[in-house]
Formats: C-alpha cells, structure tokens, sequence
C-alpha cells in the first residue's frame, strides 16, 4: 500500500499522490503511515489551525468533521418537545403564535381576501427593488406614526421592508455595527432570547438593563432608569414597544415619559422593537403610543416592525426597519446604507407578505375589516387572562397576589415561575413553556383555564 | 424640562446639553451608498423617458413581448395554495418538503447521497442567502480561510463574502481576447492556490460573461481539485435555463460528485421557476454520514435563526407544489425549455444581425456564450455612449442580459453596438 504522507502548512510542497479511486465515498485516515506534524487525535482538527493539510488522499473526508451539534432552540425547541408527546391533557404554551378558542392556528379574513384579491390581479413576480414594496414601506410607517405624522410629510423616516422583526433588527445591527463602532446596545433584563444572538452575530456589543422584579412580578422601574442613566453615552437603548416579550409587563404613559427623558439627557439612541402592534390592547394607535412619543419630542429613533403576530402572516417573514431621522437628507443616506447591508444578507426582501399587508392596509373596508379582528384576537387573549385569574385566585388560599395575570399585556405572561417549576408543569402536568416561566396566552383557551391554574398552584407551592 | 425642537441644527459634534436641546443628526457619519451596480441600471432605465429605451441590465427573464412572465405551472401552484394553509413559522430550515425536491432536482432523484441522508440542507433566500449563509458558516467553522472567486463573478458575491468577514481572493477565468475560458490560466491558479481552498465554482451559465467550462474541462477542473484538496463551492442560479435542460446544467456537479467531492452548493429559483421576488433556493452541504449532517444542518439553523428567524414560506410552497407533482413537474420542465430556446435564438439573432452590418470584430462569442448574459466585450466607455445616445442599459462590464432582448429590439440593439464598436 503506498503510504499516505500528508504534509502541513507548506502550499508550495504538497506530497503528490496517486489516487485511491477505491475510496470513494468513504472517509480514510489510511494507517498508521499517516503523519501529522503536531496534533494526535482528530487529525483535522488541525485543519482548521493551519488550512494547509494536503487532501490528496483524504478528498472524502469531510471539511465538517469537527463540527459539533448545535443546541435546541429554547423557543421552537418547545413545540418540537410538545408534538412529542402522547399525553391527551398536554398543553402547549411554548411559542408566541395565536391560537383560537379550539386551539387551532387562525389565518385572518382579511389576509384570505387580500390573498384573493392577489391572485385575480395575476400580479408578477419580479424583484423587488433593495427596499422593498413601495406601497408596502407607506402603509407601514403610517401604521406606525400615523398618517398625519409631521416627520412622515417631511420625508425624515428611513423606511426598509425586512424580512419580519429578526431581519429588520438584524439590518439595524449592522448598520450599528458599521457606523457605531463600538457602541453598545442596552436590552432588557429578560428580553427576547434572540435579540442576543442577533447582537452577538452581528458583533455589536450589548449589556442588559434591570427591567423585570421577581418580588413584585412587576416593572424594576427604578433599577431600569438607573441602568439606563451608568450606561456610556450614546448607546442603543432596545425598548419593547407594548406588549414586552416574555414578561407582558409594559411601562406605564409616565413612566415612558421618564424613559425618554432619561434617555435624552444620556444622549442614547432609542430602539424600539413593535412586534405587537395592535395585539396589546387591541387598539393600533394605543400601542404605537411609546413610540409616537419619542418621535413627538424630536427624537432620532430606530423602530423595527413586525407582521407575524397581527396579520397572522408569521411564515411570510414581513416587517420593516424605520429610522426617524433630523432631515430628510439624513434620512436618505440612512436608507442607502441600509439597503447597502441588504443586498448582501438577501438581495431584496420577499414579496407576497409586502402584497398582504399593503392591500390590507391600503383598502378602508380591508382595513377596519382587521382592525375589528385583532381586536377579536386581543379581546381573546384578555378573556383568557381574566378567567385564569379568576381561576387561580378561587383556588388558592394562600393569600399570593395574582394580579399581575391582568396588569401584564399581550401574549405572553411572566409567571414567575422558576426553572424547577417550569419543569414540573412540564413533566407532572404536560404543559409545555419556556424555561424563564414565560407562557403565551396566545395558546390557551378558556375551557384549559382551569386545568392550568391547578398546574401553576401546584407548581408554585410543592416545588422549589 | 426638555425641550422641544423638530428642526435640527447643523452644530458640529454631539451636544451634551441636558435638556436635549436638539442637534445635528446621530447619521452625520453615514455617507451616502453608491448605487448597486446592477439593479441600479433599472432605477436610471425605469427613470429614462425615451420611447427606444431597452433594458439589458438586470438578469429577469422577458418574453418577446418584453414582458415578465409568470409561469404557467406557478399560477396553477397558486391557485392550489391560496387560502387554504396556515401561515405559521416554517421551522428554522425551511420547508422540508421544498428542500428534499430541490436536492433531488440537483442531485439527482437517486442520489445515494439522499438515500444516504448525508446531504445538510436548508431552505434559503434565494441564491443570495445560500450563498450569504455558506459564507457565514465558512466564516464561523474556518475562521482565517478564504473564498476564490472568479474574475469576473456576480458582483454581489464580493459583498456577501466580505459582509460576513471572509477575505476573498480571485481567480483567472475569463479570457478577454478570446471572450471565452482562460482555461490555462484557470487550472494554473487551482495548482498554485494553497491546499484545501474553498472555492466559487458557477454551475452553469457563468454570471455576467456567460462563459462555461466543456465538460472535458470540468472534469479536469475536478481532478485537479482532488489533488489540492480544495473545496467546491457550486452557485447554480440557472439550472435549466441554460441549456434549456435541468440534468444537462447540473452534469459539473455530477461529474464532483462522482469523483468524490464533497461539494457545497447555493440553488435559486428566481429564474428557473421566474420567482424572483419570492426569495426562495436551497444550501445544501454534503457530509461524510448522516450523522454530521445533522449536525452541520444544526449550526446552518443556529446561524440562520439570528438572520431571519425562519425562511418565508410562500415560495417555497410553490415550489413544492411544482416540483411534487408530476404534471406540474412536466409542464415546468416544458416552460423552461421555452424560455432557454427563446434565448439561444435571440443569440443567434443578435451575432446575425452585427454580422450583416458588417461589424469587422468577431461576434462568435454571442452564441459560444450560454444562459442570460452575454459579455460583449464592450469598454465602459462604449457602455456609456450606448446608454446616453441610444438609451440602453446595461452593466458597464459589457455585460447584456439576452432575456431583455427581442425580435422587436434586437436590430435596434445590435445597430447601436456597431455604431459604438465600428471604431474599435
């Protein structure tokens, strides 16, 4: 057998070879006539230190030898774990999709009729140009600051579609990390799980800012204003618009007063993420409120948006990034770069979810045609917090304050539930949430209520 | 007490006034972007009022009536569609039905890769994505490596791979005497590059200069390859919409395959199936085992799900629905054929009609050359004159994008291009 000398980090000196047709296919490490220079073990694992192996024997064997499995997502990982299991009661409160009162998925009426319309006009597929729908950007910035918003007539709001709020955010990432190098972003503590990995992958630096109370299953206020306050000068302040996700605890009207002001006198750049719009209270202009008050202080502010929750079109990936910006001239250079970052993530964003949405939002009967639905959908979602309360409070005698049930907003409620917990609702009572106590309302329905607050009262007493 | 002020102020640096009094813009450091060379060709033709113009930039497939076209099995897959599914998140890696029909459309419906399930495949957005995702994973698993990429190549793969971190390097490739292959010089960079380089390969109709290797050529490109140990990276944008047949534009992959490769490859459907702005293709890697193929699927997700979450879903159902059934099937295969021979004709079209002219340069490359675009040769210089006397648009590497030529332009174009070359 010819041995199979394999010399490293030389390019100009690799070992010619002839080949071994018979190993195709497979991998081969051939015998103990291989030689690597430092490393025992996984030979190549040294090709990523030097990149220089010589392969000629060795083209089968895989680049991705040393590539571990990644973890379960924390999020989606849950409705995988659920889908497994057999258990008739087993209730699924993992990920933040709308469910009806039978627990099934919901494509609105508008969006089917909008669909409808879509397919009779026999529109074409051509690209979109970098920044998306045009028709598209104007109904989602108006959605957003209302139609008669001063900064929108004077042309001051950067407006990119982005593929739901992850890509939007992603683009604002990197416009940061490109143009703040160095400057960090503030999020919340909790916040969504990947809001990190989206600062982490775009390399912008980020630390969090107290915002969640165990003790009072409320808002930290004074702990957020004064993690806000020590922060460097100039940072991103990432804020939930309403409906903050995974608590459900949302800042009062003064308080986002004090929010601003503070941000303000630290000269921090304010980010809001609207992934709710519409969903907390019901109302679009009420849950736009935080946002339009910043705007309305003459404040520069970047505003990610999402469809996924309040048109249903979660799997369509539609949202968009805006920055309210000084000038119309900043505001133009803003929007070329961002489309600058987005030619490379994607080209140009996807169409049929900017078709949705700007028919839906373009047409007054389609329009308050949705607004009654998600109204619909809120009212929902505010029955079931009611009846859960009620439910709990009925059951329990201890004296604990369950209130926060109804304080909190939107989808998701903050339990406080630990980890433990959370386990043992998952293992002993088949409901299925995440692991920071979080569980969407969005999937319980009214007849479960009951069944759950035995869980949670079990779980908050007889656990530790 | 802030203050309040909508109109700003153009004061130098940063004010720390508090009060907030307001000042010049947090953007003062972002300059304006350049426009994207290609789609910003479209932006000047949309803008041009001429009633001769012609749009021979971006690579969007025309009929002969200068129109989009949406394929006849695409409406059908919509009408089945509309209305009926759920929109919830796809998972992380897409549709998994869109993906298995994609790799059985590149690989071959009897893969023993498949059968193997040694393939790590995601859905992707478009071709662009995939291959913005490779660059990511290449950056993440083999940090300090770089891509190779062909001179030319599209222009966005430049930005991909520097935007994900990952230093480029070129290689020789298009011949400009010849405007064919520099296939001595090609294989020379392959030997020279150090061992175990990831490398650029388009599968077929090479973007912009049309130019591919022969089948004997690649065949000697891949056992080269071998020698090297450098990794294929395959970006097929045109599968079946070069030849105007989907196995015949994928046989460079077959013939890696084969030899052994462990190839990546970044698919699109944005021509072949004409769903441009759906967003929809596939990356797939192949693996030793199945294995390390879940796990490599694992980490593409893991970067994918800080990108965008999930992939979006409509076009994907399209494509599945297409791709799933077997009528559906033969009808695409049949509507690519067309669009590919409507192409091949106007190739042969535009050499004829230069030809007759009189033109004194070779125009034989116009139908060597394969798929949309066609490298004329042109200078900038000339580009710019067919632009601002003619009012035609096109990229200023020369390159033109044979879809946007027709039997009702074709003269009209191939005049202007002797009008502009006949001093050359």
């Amino acid at each position: 057998m010819a041995s199979a000398m394999l010399s490293i980090t030389s390019p100009s000196t690799s070992a010619s070879l002839s080949m071994h047709d018979s190993h195709k296919g497979k991998p081969h490490f051939g015998g103990s006539s291989l030689r690597f220079s430092k490393e025992k073990g996984n030979p190549f694992s040294s090709v990523r230190s030097s990149g220089r192996i010589s392969m000629s024997l060795a083209v089968n064997i895989s680049r991705f030898e040393g590539i571990p499995m990644a973890p379960p997502d924390p999020i989606l990982g849950v409705s995988e774990a659920f889908r497994a299991d057999s258990n008739e009661v087993k209730l699924n409160l993992g990920v933040g999709a709308y469910r009806t009162e039978d627990l099934q998925p919901y494509v609105l009426n508008v969006v089917k009729k909008a669909e409808n319309l879509m397919l009779e006009r026999g529109e074409n597929k051509e690209y979109l140009p970098i920044e998306g729908l045009a028709a598209f950007n104007k109904a989602t910035v108006e959605l957003l600051l209302g139609a008669d918003n001063p900064v929108i007539k004077q042309q001051r709001v950067a407006t990119v579609q982005g593929l739901s709020g992850t890509g939007s955010l992603r683009l604002a990432a990197a416009l940061i990390e490109r143009y703040f190098p160095g400057a960090k972003v503030l999020i919340s503590s909790p916040t969504w799980g990947n809001h990190k990995n989206i600062f982490n992958d775009a390399r912008v630096p980020w630390s969090e800012y107290r915002y969640y109370d165990p003790k009072t299953v409320g808002l930290d206020f004074e702990g957020m204003i004064e993690d806000i306050k020590a922060a460097p000068e100039g940072s991103f302040v990432l804020l939930h618009g309403c409906a903050h996700n995974p608590t459900g605890i949302d800042p009062t009207p003064e308080q986002w007063e004090k929010i601003a002001d503070v941000i303000q006198q630290k000269n921090h750049i304010p980010f809001f993420d609207v992934a709710y719009q519409g969903f907390a209270s019901g109302s679009l202009d009420e849950d736009a409120a935080s946002v339009r008050l910043f705007v309305a202080r003459g404040m520069e502010v970047l505003v990610a948006q999402s469809y996924s929750k309040n048109l249903g079109l979660y799997a369509e990936r539609i949202g968009a990034m805006n920055v309210v910006s000084s000038s119309p001239e900043a505001a133009a250079r803003v929007k070329s770069q961002l489309k600058r970052l987005a030619r490379p993530m994607y080209s140009n964003p996807p169409v049929h979810g900017a078709r949705i949405v700007a028919n839906v939002v373009g047409d007054p009967a389609l329009f308050s045609e949705w607004k009654a639905e998600m109204e619909m959908m809120a009212g929902r979602i505010k029955n079931v917090r009611q009846k859960l309360f009620d439910s709990i409070s009925s059951k329990d005698k201890s004296g604990k304050d369950w209130s926060f049930i109804l304080k909190q907003i939107g989808m998701f409620s903050y339990t406080g539930l630990n980890k433990n917990q959370s386990d043992n609702m998952t293992n002993k009572w088949h409901v299925y949430m995440t692991k920071d106590g979080r569980i969407s309302l969005a999937g319980l329905s009214l007849a479960k209520c009951e069944y759950l607050a035995d869980a949670i009262i079990d779980s908050f007493h007889n656990v530790s | 007490m802030p203050i309040h002020s909508v109109a700003s102020s153009r004061i130098v640096g940063r004010s720390s006034v508090i009060g907030a009094r307001f000042m010049s813009s947090w953007w003062r450091s972002i300059e304006p972007a350049p426009k994207d060379p290609i789609l910003g060709v479209t932006e000047a033709f949309l803008a041009d009022q001429s009633p001769n113009k012609v749009n021979v930039g971006v690579g969007a497939y025309r009929d002969d009536n200068g129109r989009p076209v949406v394929l006849d099995c695409v409406r059908e897959a919509e009408r089945r569609i509309a209305g009926n599914e759920y929109m919830e998140y796809l998972p992380m890696g897409g549709s998994i039905k869109m993906v298995e029909e994609s790799l059985k459309l590149a690989y071959g419906e009897n893969s023993e890769f498949i059968k193997d399930n040694r393939i790590a495949a995601v859905q992707a957005l478009s071709g662009t994505g995939a291959c913005r995702l490779f660059a990511a994973f290449q950056q993440r698993f083999y940090p300090g490596s770089k891509i190779y990429l062909p001179i030319p190549t599209w222009s966005n793969h430049h930005n991909i791979w520097r935007d994900a971190g990952v230093p480029m390097k070129t290689f020789r490739y298009y011949h400009p005497e010849t405007r064919g292959l520099d296939f001595a010089g090609l294989m020379d960079e392959i030997k020279s590059a150090p061992n175990g380089s990831f490398f650029l390969l388009h599968a077929c109709a090479h973007n912009p200069t049309g130019v591919d290797p022969s089948e004997e050529q690649w065949r000697e490109i891949s056992s080269q390859f071998k020698l090297k140990g450098h990794f294929p990276f395959f970006d097929m944008a045109y599968q079946g919409f070069a030849s105007g047949s989907t196995e015949r534009d994928a046989k460079a992959i077959k013939i890696f395959l084969d030899d052994g490769h462990l190839v990546g490859l970044a698919q699109s459907y944005a021509k072949n199936m004409g769903l441009y702005g759906q967003r929809v293709g596939c990356l797939s890697l192949v693996c030793e085992d199945e294995k390390q193929a879940v796990s490599v699927k694992s980490q593409l997700q893991l970067l994918a799900r800080p990108m965008y979450s999930s992939p979006p879903v409509h076009g994907a159902r399209i494509v599945s629905t297409v791709l799933g059934d077997p009528e559906l099937k033969k009808l695409w295969l049949k509507e690519v054929k067309v669009m590919a021979d409507r192409i091949i004709g106007m190739r042969a079209t535009l050499r004829e009609c230069l030809e007759k002219r009189g033109s004194a340069l070779s125009w034989q490359h116009i139908t060597n050359q394969i798929g949309m675009f066609c490298y004329t040769g042109l200078t900038p210089e000339q580009v710019d004159r067919l632009t601002s006397e003619f009012h035609i648009y096109m990229t200023r590497n020369g390159r033109i994008s044979m879809a946007g030529l027709n039997t009702g332009n074709v003269e009209y174009v191939a005049d202007a291009i002797h009008e502009v070359t006949k001093s050359a």
